[in-house]
């Protein structure tokens, strides 16, 4: 009876192999909210890939005659002050904050994972002092550490990118801390280091792989809060010089003009909160399917 | 009670203490000699060396470090490396305008925050916690700044009900209030969807507790069980989460202090940023500093005061 019971609810090999992630892709697709974010984030990485197909202008072609046009069939989103079509501008600032947050938060993802990897398997004097300077870090308001870091390498596209990286790595230092510290103890990681593997590799094939999930997802959560100091280092023009157009310095140079030319900061503006909306969204969903007891 | 207050306060020294040395040594670590910054290229080697002289430049980095701690012990800012203006007066002059923005920011994210997560915490799935959750959706989503610039265009620039810019006339408390009233709102909407959502979820956690069962079980009345018990541990997350958004809310308020043009910290900071001065930027980072330990601190004391098994351990 058990016998017969056992050979029809077993699986073939190729499902066994292919239910957990089907079922977890199954979840992601359900939940609403999480396929909208990632559909949108995918528009705009589709807008900042193909920006010179899309864009109806070049960004940065002046143009006299058409200085701060309202919106209208030409120029959907109008123009600015020196008669350059903002929906153009637009598109291109899109490759800025998504170069900016991807990039930033893969530098963070990686160095901050491996020091708490570090902190985690090497403990005592190495690991309290990684683990000491992630709260000295974390203590600063990520605006204001950005700007300090800022100071110190000057403006660029590439220094804004490593000023947000080690913005974004000691929360995946504490991210990763955590859960290595538990799994340092397994009797898996105690019979790899018994057999002889060496320290890097029994962080990078034993440790890592466990906590790789919860980093790739709070990732993508970290991604916005990436694109989120983008925008206000780039409002406060500290990030990268004009005339690239980003979305943050776009909203800047519009609002002086508020009162008459409202077009130049709302757009942009919308931009940045709509980005920022669909990852945390996409980053939310992603974690209801690798914790669902997180769920709410 | 008081000798944890005492024992956690000593606690933030040594924190202090680090977070000051990192912004001393960042900013000693930037390119470029502050002294050719300041005076530009074509200084002769006499006006340069002057400059350092004046400004301690030359002498050794750790004698420089501990007169950098020493002066900050007395008081004294430094001055600017431009104006030649005392730090602190500077810093004095704008600090008012920093803390009463912040603090009206992070005093509306509490009190707006909280009830409304409780709320939509126990009225689950209603309308209300559907409209709640969109709310802090697009309230985590949304920075202050913009969100500032939203509430400029359509209360002061549309329907013309506040002021636009600056913090308003110094002695006049009802003007500066309502100078105050949009960027406490930025900040203070910004935070307040941050803190429901979070309550949110702390108060959920709670209520799926076996004791909550069992107070239910022996008839309690459903207030009781839910102020009583319920908020009452899931106080300390809301705690935390609140100290945790207050710094969040002080690097925010450098974006909206520029956007409505008050004469804050933020202002000091931008500006001795894009002139380089080197002297006014690490004083006002160090109040930064400061203020970001002290939300800590006083998160600290307040999960004491909650959570009696804090200060008995």
């Amino acid at each position: 009876m058990t016998e017969g019971l056992a050979k029809t609810t077993a699986l073939p090999e190729w499902a066994a192999k292919e239910r957990p992630r089907r079922r977890r892709w199954r979840t992601f697709l359900r939940n609403r909210t999480a396929v909208a974010g990632m559909v949108v984030a995918l528009l705009v990485v589709w807008a900042a890939l193909f920006a010179p197909w899309i864009a109806p202008y070049d960004p940065l072609a002046q143009n006299v005659f058409y200085r701060l046009t309202p919106p209208e069939r030409a120029h959907p989103m109008g123009t600015d002050s020196y008669g350059r079509d903002v929906f153009s501008r637009l598109i291109w600032g899109a490759r800025i904050s998504l170069a900016v947050g991807v990039l930033s938060v893969a530098f963070g993802m990686i160095a901050g994972s491996l020091l708490g990897l570090l902190a985690a398997y090497r403990g005592r004097t190495v690991g309290a002092l990684i683990m000491r300077g992630v709260d000295v870090l974390m203590s600063f308001p990520d605006e204001i550490l950005g700007i300090m870091i800022l100071a110190v390498l000057g403006a660029g596209l590439d220094r804004l990118i490593i000023a947000i990286g080690i913005v974004m790595t000691p929360r995946f230092a504490r991210l990763s801390y955590g859960p290595a510290l538990a799994i340092k103890e397994k009797e898996y990681v105690e019979a790899a280091r018994a057999i002889g593997s060496s320290d890097w590799k029994i962080l990078l094939r034993h440790i890592l792989p466990n906590v790789a999930g919860e980093i790739v997802v709070m990732g993508s959560l970290w991604t916005a809060t990436a694109i989120r100091v983008e925008a206000n280092l780039n409002f406060l023009g500290l990030g990268v010089p004009p005339p690239i157009p980003t979305w943050g310095n776009m909203v800047q140079t519009g609002i002086d003009q508020l009162t008459y030319a409202p077009w130049l900061s709302l757009f942009p503006g919308l931009a940045i909160m709509i980005t920022i909306l669909a990852f945390n969204m996409l980053g939310d969903g992603l974690r209801d399917v690798i914790d669902p007891r997180l769920q709410e | 009670m008081a000798k944890y207050i005492v024992r956690r306060t000593l606690l933030a020294i040594p924190t202090l203490l680090t977070v000051l040395t990192l912004v001393f040594l960042l900013l000693r670590v930037a390119p470029g000699d502050p002294a050719v910054v300041i005076l530009g290229q074509y200084a002769s080697e006499e006006t340069l060396q002057a400059f350092r002289e004046r400004m301690g430049l030359n002498r050794p980095l750790w004698v420089q470090y501990l007169s950098f701690l020493g002066d900050l012990l007395r008081g004294d800012l430094g001055e600017s490396l431009i104006s030649g203006i005392p730090v602190a007066e500077q810093v004095r002059a704008a600090l008012p305008f920093t803390l009463e923005l912040t603090a009206s920011g992070i005093l509306l994210g509490t009190l707006l925050g909280v009830p409304l997560g409780v709320v939509t915490a126990i009225r689950r799935n209603s309308f209300l916690d559907y409209f709640g959750r969109t709310f802090s959706l697009a309230g985590l989503s949304v920075p202050a700044f913009f969100l500032g610039i939203l509430l400029m265009y359509l209360l002061s620039i549309k329907l013309n009900l506040f002021p636009t810019l600056g913090a308003g006339n110094p002695g006049d408390l009802l003007d500066r209030f309502f100078h105050l009233i949009l960027p406490g709102l930025a900040l203070g909407l910004v935070m307040t969807a941050y803190v429901t959502r979070m309550t949110r979820s702390a108060m959920l956690n709670v209520l799926r507790e076996d004791y909550i069962r069992t107070a239910r079980a022996k008839g309690l009345r459903e207030q009781v069980v839910l102020y009583r018990h319920a908020l009452r541990s899931a106080l300390i997350p809301i705690i935390s989460i609140i100290g945790i958004y207050s710094v969040v809310l002080l690097g925010s308020s450098v974006m909206v202090e520029i956007v409505f043009s008050r004469p804050g910290l933020g202002k000091i900071m931008l500006t001795a940023m894009k002139q380089r001065d080197y002297a006014v930027l690490q004083s006002v980072m160090v109040i930064y500093a400061a203020f970001a330990v002290f939300i800590n601190l006083l998160t600290d004391l307040l999960y004491g005061l909650v959570d009696p098994r804090i200060r008995y351990d």
